[in-house]
C-alpha cells in the first residue's frame, strides 16, 4: 500500500473509533461535512473555539465550586452554557458529562458537583488529544497529496 | 428615502450569545446561499434593526428578510425579541425563528403563538435551515426605515434593567 492510501486507512480507522467509543457523534459529522473549499479549516476552528470554551467554563466553575457558599445556579449555568456547546460540536462525552452534573447542580451537592467536574475536566482533555491527533492524520494526507476520505 | 433595489440574496439576521453557534448558524446560512448578519444579543439585534435608537440611521438601508435568534439568553431572550419585532408596525412581517437547545412544549407553543415561524432544536442542521425559505419574503422585502415609525415611546420600551452592552 502506497503512503497516501496507508494515511487514508489510519485516518477511517481513526475516525470510526471516536464514534464507535462515542467520543463524538453525528453532529461532528455534521460539522465536517459543512467544511468546503471556501472554508477549509472550518472544523478546526470551531472546535478550537469549543475547547478554549471548555477551558474557561472548567475554570468558572472549579472558582464556583470553591466559594464558602456555593452558588449553584451559577455553577449550572457554566455546565449549561457547555453542555450547549459540546453538543453543537457533536462532543458527546462531555456533554453526557454535563447531563450528569447538572443533576447535582439542581440537587445542590457539592461533593457530586466537584466529580462531575472531574469527569468534564477528563473528557475534554481526552477528547482534545484525539481531535488534535486527528487533524494531524488529515494534514499528513494532505501534505502526501491525497484527499481526506468521507467516513459516514 | 432612496428606491428600494431588488437584492439577489436573502439577509438573515442571527441573534445568539454562543460565540460556537453564532459561528455554526453563519456556516448553515452561507452554505445554504444566504447572506448573514450575526449579533451577540437582543440589545445589538435591535440596535442593527433601528429599533434601539430612533435617530440612528446608519442602517437605514439596510434590509433584514429573516431573523434566526437563540431563545435563552442572558438579559432579554430570543422571545423578547420576537415581541419586540411583533409589536413594531415596521418590522412585524419579517419572519422570526427560535432556536433552543431546550426540548419545551409550553415554550415552543408561546413563541409559535407569538408569531415565531418556526421553532428549530439545537443543534441546528442544514436540514432545518432548507426549511427556511417558504417563509421568506421575496417581493415584498421590507426596507429598515430610518426613523421608529411607531405610533409612541411605549413601542420601543423595555424594561430599564436590560443594559445594551
Amino acid at each position: 500500500m502506497d503512503v497516501i492510501s496507508q494515511l487514508q486507512r489510519q485516518f477511517i480507522d481513526y475516525t470510526s473509533s471516536l464514534y464507535r467509543e462515542g467520543y463524538v457523534d453525528d453532529q461532528f459529522s455534521q460539522l465536517q461535512k459543512l467544511q468546503d473549499e471556501s472554508n477549509p479549516d472550518f472544523v478546526v476552528e470551531v472546535v478550537s473555539l469549543f475547547f478554549d470554551d471548555c477551558q474557561k467554563l472548567v475554570q468558572n466553575m472549579a472558582q464556583a465550586l470553591e466559594q464558602q457558599n456555593v452558588d449553584f445556579r451559577q455553577v449550572d449555568s457554566h455546565v449549561h452554557q457547555l453542555k450547549g456547546s459540546s453538543s453543537s460540536v457533536g462532543a458527546s462525552r462531555v456533554k453526557n458529562a454535563c447531563i450528569a452534573f447538572r443533576t447535582f447542580c439542581e440537587a445542590q451537592n457539592r461533593e457530586g458537583c466537584l466529580r462531575c467536574l472531574q469527569q468534564v475536566n477528563q473528557e475534554y482533555s481526552v477528547l482534545k488529544n484525539k481531535l488534535q491527533q486527528l487533524f494531524r492524520l488529515e494534514q499528513q494526507i494532505i501534505a502526501a497529496g491525497g484527499s481526506i476520505p468521507m467516513v459516514e | 428615502m432612496a428606491a428600494v433595489e431588488a437584492q439577489p440574496q436573502f439577509h438573515v439576521l442571527a441573534v445568539d450569545d454562543s460565540l460556537i453557534d453564532r459561528k455554526l448558524i453563519e456556516k448553515l446560512l452561507k452554505t445554504s446561499s444566504y447572506q448573514v448578519t450575526s449579533v451577540d444579543s437582543v440589545c445589538k439585534a435591535l440596535e442593527f434593526l433601528g429599533l434601539l435608537n430612533e435617530e440612528d440611521q446608519r442602517n437605514s438601508d439596510i434590509k433584514v428578510h429573516l431573523i434566526i435568534t437563540d431563545y435563552s439568553m442572558p438579559g432579554m431572550t430570543g422571545y423578547d425579541l420576537l415581541r419586540k419585532i411583533k409589536e413594531s408596525p415596521s418590522l412585524k412581517d419579517i419572519p422570526v425563528v427560535i432556536m433552543s437547545s431546550e426540548n419545551i412544549p409550553s415554550r415552543i407553543n408561546r413563541c409559535l403563538e407569538e408569531g415565531a415561524e418556526e421553532f428549530f432544536l439545537k443543534p441546528v442542521q442544514l436540514s432545518d435551515v432548507s426549511k427556511l425559505k417558504p417563509h421568506l419574503m421575496k417581493e415584498n422585502s421590507k426596507e429598515i426605515p430610518s426613523r421608529c415609525s411607531s405610533s409612541g415611546p411605549q413601542q420601543c420600551f423595555w424594561p430599564a434593567s436590560s443594559i445594551c452592552i
